[in-house]
């Protein structure tokens, strides 16, 4: 026999590990999304602070923008928000998802901390939470000027995030938005 | 060992006691589901079996008591009852949370390998083993070789063979 073939057991060994080391560094929360490079979903809900008007993907307006899954229980929304107000002040659109909440207590949320979003989508029962596969918050998506989702990310997005996998896309979507 | 001979508990309470403490903790993440049609329990059930809490992982929605696991068992119940298949089901909710969801992977480009994995080792497995046994066998026929083998070892070996035939006889 070939000597050679004695390190087969060797080689696949080490192909083993070395798959299993590269593992550990992945996030098990990070989850394939479903929805990147689909069109965002049809709703119509009620506006967070307006009760009697119904919004829908139309009210995206042909924007780029980010859409911001939120609600008053989700702790660490309150650590992103400082960002997003930033964002905003910025000129990025954002578009808030009120994700089951509470009206009342989701308007004084914002009151005391700053409304970042152009408008807020009121979602109570989570249906369009579902279509999104949104489960949990925050979750961010960055919607281009067509109406399909580009990006998703699941948990906060800070400046750090905000840089590392938003911007550079962002810039990107806005500038072929202004080009058409 | 002091419970054990308390007076007063007979077996009979003692194991009735245990079988409480059991109960209790089987029916602890069940809803009250109503159906329209009972039919739809078992598949309900079975469905819940298969589908994955997707933020609780390594729990089907079954099991977890999580909040999206909970909306996700009233969008299952809805859905069954508006007459959607099993595999509509699946598909639908795969479509928003992603393969992800489904305990048992279907069977395409980056899940061949999981699949065939199992059939491809034993396969392997066996081939391996009959190759050794069939060594093995040819093996015992011929004389073993030993490569080092000096003559005073071959010496004392042939005096020790011979001893044990003269012993024999």
């Amino acid at each position: 026999m070939n000597r050679l073939t004695l390190f087969i057991p060797f080689a696949l060994c080490l192909a083993l590990g070395a798959f299993l080391f590269f593992s550990l560094g992945k996030d098990p929360l990070d989850l394939p999304s479903a929805l990147v490079g689909e069109p965002f979903p049809e709703f119509a809900l009620e506006e967070l602070h307006e009760p009697e008007r119904q919004v829908s993907t139309d009210d995206f307006d042909g924007q780029v923008l980010l859409v911001n899954v939120w609600a008053t229980w989700c702790f660490a929304c309150r650590i992103e928000h400082p960002w997003l107000n930033s964002l905003a002040k910025d000129g990025v659109v954002i578009v808030g998802l009120n994700y089951k909440d509470h009206r009342k207590l989701a308007q004084d949320w914002l009151q005391e901390r700053g409304d970042p979003y152009q408008f807020s989508i009121f979602d109570p029962r989570g249906v369009l939470g579902i279509d999104l596969g949104v489960y949990g918050a925050p979750e961010t998506y960055l919607v281009d000027a067509q109406g399909i989702i580009r990006h998703r990310r699941v948990g906060v997005v800070d400046e750090r995030v905000w840089n590392g996998e938003f911007r550079d896309l962002y810039q990107q979507l806005v500038d072929e938005a202004n080009a058409e | 060992m002091q419970s054990n001979s308390r007076p007063g508990l007979g077996l009979l309470k003692q194991v009735g006691l245990f079988l409480l403490l059991l109960s209790s903790s089987a029916v602890a993440v069940e809803d009250v589901v109503s159906f329209s049609d009972e039919s739809l329990r078992p598949r309900y059930q079975q469905l819940l079996e298969e589908l994955r809490c997707p933020k609780c992982q390594n729990q089907n929605l079954a099991d977890s008591n999580s909040a999206i696991s909970q909306d996700l068992r009233a969008e299952v119940q809805r859905l069954l009852e508006q007459d959607l298949s099993d595999a509509e089901i699946k598909e639908y909710l795969k479509n928003r949370y992603s393969e992800f969801i489904l305990y048992r992977p279907e069977v395409n480009s980056a899940t061949w390998f999981l699949w065939a994995a199992p059939v491809v080792l034993v396969v392997l497995g066996g081939l391996i083993v009959l190759r050794l046994s069939r060594r093995k066998k040819t093996d015992g026929t011929e004389e073993t070789p030993i490569a080092v083998r000096s003559t005073d070892q071959q010496q004392r070996l042939d005096e020790l063979l011979n001893r044990s035939k003269q012993g024999s006889e």
